[in-house]
């Protein structure tokens, strides 16, 4: 176990990988039977696989900001905070935090608020949101998109690291400057784990490196050593920088679809995530795409459960991670089916994971 | 069959004429095909501005759907400058990489000199192969001298363009029941 992981990020990596859900809070009609489920609905199916997963035993629970339409997680962190209040022990976690868009200093309050409520269990994975829809609703110009990010993270990560209560003075393009500024409330251990989202290709990586910041790498679909380069990127970097890599943990993510034998997990999974896709990505997905999927090194994680614990202990081989992931209800996947999945991952996919991935 | 057929330039109209004369042969040819005409000349797109294509609206968002849901495109369009018009690169620079995936495409091309005859195959085909379609081996070529005064005005320009789009149609069916007898493999 690395105690300075499990310090100051809360990762116990004696206990095996940790195995994560998340919900991107996509909203798009159920393609089986053509209905489109009210926002209110929506949100509350989400809390209420927050509520399964937590009495299942699952480690995290992330919900996803996204400004456009088919989306209902505009406002992640309150729907967050309605989770926190109801789970017992499921950390939880934005998946992501489009934090070019928002203010840091905001950021860090709710989400220290967030750890208050829900006794310490509270993360904020940071991204820079690839829709770029979020830069017009909110007044801020694409042309900053790299730069935004950029300092913003410096800032929250500056406000994270600070001691309690440390005053705080900054300065940048995109905010007014902080003079002597209190942050309040603060988080419940004085910090909390901030990640950075990091889309796959190496550059971000080596970012999330150089500025020693935990990784969480979506590996939606593709052969899964083309994300090895990403993560040698990161280990390499936070050497590079001066910090040991082995006290930094590494997630990855991806489109999920557990059933009791692969042929039955495609045949439910392939309708939902065709119809997610067309709704979101527009054209359709490649039915061939898919069947590929079925190679053990292809990241999709759609199959039966000795399929993908065999891909998940392939990926731990290739990538050495400390938690894994799963999109669990994309393309209107209903909550009965949502919760199947849980079950299978709770039952019978993380025992045998974490079995083979203790450090 | 959805048939979107592109004329790739805001001015000038020898294109057009071509393109026209290919959409009546369709017409002539197969009841089935829904022919579409993006005009360079009538809608106005502004430049790609790192949007998704579903987050661009009204003719343009309309437009580009239309693209997107096609399962055949027919691409006409002069060589301006050695090369493709600006206009009609910018609308390959709106839609995403794999655009063209399961599409047949064609090329009607109209230029002042012969001397530009590889462009299209230089310029145009490496960009269309990139976002994934099936080209129609054959492109047609024309130029200035063939189309006065708004006509084609040589039988060997109608000959070809009769072909094209005999071609297009016979690649267009075969690729459909290819990928129908690809997916009906699949269990899923």
């Amino acid at each position: 176990m690395n105690k300075k992981m499990n310090e100051k990020f809360g990762i116990d990596s004696s206990k095996g990988m940790e195995i994560g859900l998340y919900s991107l809070g996509d909203h798009v009609k159920n393609p089986m039977t053509g209905k489109l489920i009210s926002e209110q609905q929506r949100i509350n199916d989400i809390i209420e696989a927050a509520k399964f997963a937590d009495e299942a035993g699952i480690d995290v629970f992330g919900v996803g900001e996204s400004h456009q339409s088919h989306f209902i997680g505009q406002a992640n962190q309150v729907i967050l905070s309605a989770i926190a209040a109801q789970t017992k022990d499921i950390k939880i976690s934005s998946s992501v935090t489009v934090l070019s868009t928002n203010d840091p200093v905001r950021v860090y309050e709710e989400y220290a608020t967030l750890d208050l409520i829900s006794n310490g269990r509270a993360e904020i994975v940071a991204g820079r949101g690839s829709r770029v829809g979020v830069y017009e609703l909110l007044g801020f110009d694409l042309k900053d998109y790299e730069e935004l990010f950029e300092e913003k993270m410096h800032l929250l990560k500056l406000l994270n690291e600070a001691a309690p209560n440390e005053r705080m003075n900054w300065e940048g393009a995109f905010r007014a400057p902080l003079q002597n500024a209190e942050i309040l409330p603060q988080p419940l251990r004085g910090q909390l784990p901030v990640w950075r989202a990091v889309g796959g290709p190496a550059d971000s990586a080596i970012k999330a490196g150089l500025d020693g910041i935990p990784m969480m790498l979506t590996t939606l679909a593709g052969p899964a050593p083309i994300f090895k380069r990403a993560v040698d990127a990161y280990r390499l970097s936070l050497t590079e920088a001066g910090y040991d890599e082995k006290e930094f943990p590494l997630a990855t993510t991806s489109l999920f679809y557990v059933a009791e034998t692969g042929s039955q997990a495609r045949k439910e999974m392939y309708p939902f995530l065709n119809a997610g896709w067309s709704a979101i990505r527009g054209g359709t997905y490649p039915k061939q795409h898919f069947a590929q999927s079925q190679d053990t090194r292809d990241t999709l994680m759609v199959g039966g459960v000795n399929e993908i614990i065999e891909k998940m202990l392939y990926q731990y081989e290739l990538y050495g991670h400390q938690r894994f992931m799963a999109q669990i209800d994309f393309g209107g996947i209903p909550l009965d089916l949502v919760k199947k999945n849980i079950e299978l991952i709770a039952t019978k996919v993380m025992p045998e994971v974490k079995k083979y991935t203790k450090e | 069959m959805k048939i979107v057929a592109i004329i790739g330039s805001a001015f000038g109209s020898k294109s057009r004429v071509a393109v026209n004369y290919t959409i009546n042969k369709i017409k002539e040819v197969r009841e089935d095909a829904v022919v579409d005409v993006i005009d360079f000349s009538e809608i106005q797109f502004p430049f790609a501005d790192g949007r998704e294509y579903l987050q661009h609206e009204g003719e343009v968002g309309a437009a580009l759907k239309k693209i997107m849901e096609a399962d055949g495109l027919i691409i006409g369009t002069p060589i301006f400058q050695a090369s493709m018009p600006g206009t009609l690169k910018n609308l390959f620079d709106m839609l995403p990489v794999n655009a063209f995936r399961n599409k047949v495409a064609g090329m009607i091309v109209t230029a002042g000199s012969d001397k530009h005859f590889l462009i299209p195959e230089q310029q145009i085909r490496p960009v269309l192969s990139y976002m994934k379609a099936n080209l129609v081996p054959n492109y047609v070529f024309i130029t200035d001298q063939d189309i006065i005064r708004q006509e084609i005005k040589n039988p060997d320009i109608e000959f070809r363009l009769d072909r094209f789009v005999d071609d297009f149609f016979l690649l267009l069916d075969t690729y459909q029941t290819m990928i129908q007898q690809k997916e009906a493999e699949y269990d899923f």
